[in-house]
């Protein structure tokens, strides 16, 4: 693998609360390269959006280290940060809390341009019609204000925005999820095109196995603030070792029937324990069909399987 | 904007509101070129009842002065006192609420408990405390005005700048690499302008009611003659002349009054959606 973009390293995130401490992220090591997707699934509250905002040093990290072309930046000052930002972008979930409704379109793309001193008023005002025109809004939209717009073209200009100071790595947040369905194909396509046309590479959040199958490199599944299996698209669709995984997988939808495999029936059952207060040992173990008695002992490490296919499960059979 | 127009236009009593403020704008405006000489002039008999004499149509108190010259020239006072007392508190006020809504933690542990520390004081009290010790004046005034009422000012600039924290656009702009006063001044603050801008109106009436007091308490700048001065005054004869009170108390509750129907019809406008309730 060419040397990563990001590199994640034993990352951790815990918030104090009344209740206890919170261990949104607990320890999460994860590449990725140039021009890469890496997806990351995992049901609501096990800590993904916490990993890709951490990522985005919108938090400083409890533990661990951030790595941004090889340069540390998990514990940099937000002044020393500035420099890195532009490599570092992000899309968030809520098209309609993420801008700022008392600007319009323009200046909310012009923002990024004017903080990192780019251009003066008229290179920007080029490159925010460039920008719109890549995300395929018109030029008159940069006159209007984001309540005028439907929620698909908001998410556009929060695409326009993150792509404003040319970043090699985009964080998506749940990118789609707050969309209607119909338009979901369509900024979901956008995204691969920019991918394609920038060279952009992606860590795509999100709770829908079947979008991030869609549009993923390498798949990283989470649960309760740990990585449980990482592997390429394929192998993790078609060969899902980790029982949480093959769980997720079943649980998906199937409309291509070439995608049907022979997995393993049966979904987990209750809901995701309590990060305040997680289980000993494998925190899957209370929902888990094949748990057994050990595995309340000793919380299983993330192992190779084979060649890029790493499990936290040892009830699964090794090489 | 034009929508906001159209729903305050919308609002009867919001729009009297306006016509009453403009009317009292238009006294203070006025007041020189009506009245170019000193509204302290004793310019006619004593206790001249209103009505009786075409020249002064409001009458004139125990010293002769011209009531009607007091009402325009303390239209202006008043009016100022109010408008500058407000800008005060609005500043303190916003500047400390934005400052601990947006860091949070201890910063706004600090400048919330400093808050408490100054609204613990009835406002009335210690607003003639601050006056009584730095000799009334105009601008003692407005300084110990604008003391007293900037504690609600930063408690409701911190509360929306806590729910607009957490907004993604400000998310969206510390990962573009912004600076703290940027985000707060350029992207947070306009968004919590709306409920800023209805409480400023209402505490214009508050702090004109204010200096009314202070003034007929006699802590009235003893160079400009303010409504709250002529009511100090006409106090001593209140049921021999009950009109020299009863004039400029029935302009300050109009000017009151007004302020408080803008500012209720300001909250409708700028919040749509709590119209209608």
């Amino acid at each position: 693998m060419a040397s990563p973009i990001l590199s994640l390293a034993e990352l951790a995130m815990h918030f104090p609360t009344p209740a206890g401490l919170v261990r949104a992220v607990d320890g999460v090591s994860i590449d990725i390269a140039p021009g890469e997707t890496v997806g990351l699934v995992g049901e609501s509250g096990c800590g993904k959006s916490t990993l890709g905002k951490t990522s985005m040093r919108l938090t400083r990290p409890t533990a661990g280290s951030i790595r941004l072309e090889g340069h540390e930046i998990s514990d940099l000052s937000r002044s020393a940060l500035r420099p890195w930002r532009s490599k570092l972008q992000m899309i968030f979930q809520d098209p309609y809390a993420s801008l700022n409704p008392r600007l319009t379109v323009g200046r909310t793309l012009e923002e990024p341009l004017i903080v990192h001193g780019r251009g003066n008023a008229a290179e920007r005002r080029d490159r925010v019609r460039w920008l719109a025109d890549k995300v395929g809004l018109r030029p008159e939209a940069l006159q209007r204000h984001p309540h005028e717009f439907s929620g698909g073209q908001r998410q556009r200009i929060g695409i326009a925005r993150a792509l404003a100071l040319e970043p090699k790595l985009v964080i998506c947040d749940e990118p789609v999820s707050a969309l209607d369905v119909s338009v979901r194909a369509q900024v979901i396509n956008l995204l691969m095109d920019l991918k394609r046309d920038l060279g952009l590479a992606y860590l795509f959040i999100s709770h829908d196995l079947s979008v991030v199958e869609h549009v993923s490199d390498r798949i990283a599944v989470m649960y309760l603030g740990k990585l449980v299996e990482i592997a390429d698209r394929h192998t993790l669709w078609t060969r899902p070792q980790h029982p949480y995984t093959q769980a997720l997988i079943a649980a998906v939808p199937v409309a291509d029937p070439s995608h049907a495999t022979d997995r393993r029936p049966g979904l987990v059952e209750g809901d995701l324990p309590s990060p305040l207060d997680p289980p000993s040992g494998c925190r899957f173990r209370t929902r888990c069909p094949i748990a057994v008695a050990q595995c309340a002992e000793r919380e299983p490490p993330l192992r190779p399987l084979a060649s890029g296919h790493f499990v936290a499960c040892d009830r699964v059979a090794g090489t | 904007m034009q929508d906001f127009l159209r729903r305050f236009a919308r609002n009867q009593a919001a729009i009297v509101g306006v016509v009453i403020l403009l009317v009292v704008i238009a006294l203070a405006l006025l007041a020189p070129v009506l009245y170019p000489d000193s509204p302290w002039d004793m310019v006619t008999e004593p206790f001249l009842a209103p009505g009786a004499d075409r020249a002064h149509p409001l009458g004139s108190d125990m010293m002769g002065r011209d009531l009607a010259a007091g009402i325009f020239h303390g239209a202006r006072v008043s009016l100022m006192i109010g408008i500058v007392a407000t800008l005060v508190a609005l500043a303190v006020g916003v500047t400390i609420g934005a400052i601990a809504g947006y860091y949070g933690g201890w910063v706004d542990n600090v400048l919330m408990r400093v808050t408490e520390l100054f609204q613990t004081i009835p406002a009335f009290i210690f607003a003639i405390v601050l006056v009584s010790i730095f000799q009334p004046s105009v601008t003692s005034i407005v300084l110990a005005i604008g003391t007293v009422s900037w504690p609600p000012v930063a408690r409701l600039t911190r509360s929306e700048f806590l729910t607009l924290r957490s907004r993604e656009f400000v998310q969206a702009c510390i990962t573009i690499g912004m600076g703290d006063l940027r985000i707060i001044v350029l992207h947070v603050l306009p968004n919590a302008l709306a409920p800023i801008i209805v409480t400023g109106s209402l505490m214009v009436a508050t702090a004109i009611l204010t200096e009314a007091g202070l003034a007929f308490l006699g802590l009235g700048d003893p160079n400009v003659m303010s409504w709250g001065t002529i009511i100090g005054a006409g106090r001593d004869v209140l049921r021999t002349a009950a009109y020299v009170t009863a004039i400029p108390g029935i302009a300050i509750l109009l000017t009151v009054l007004a302020l408080n129907l803008v500012g209720e019809g300001l909250n409708d406008a700028l919040n749509p959606k709590l119209k209608n309730r």
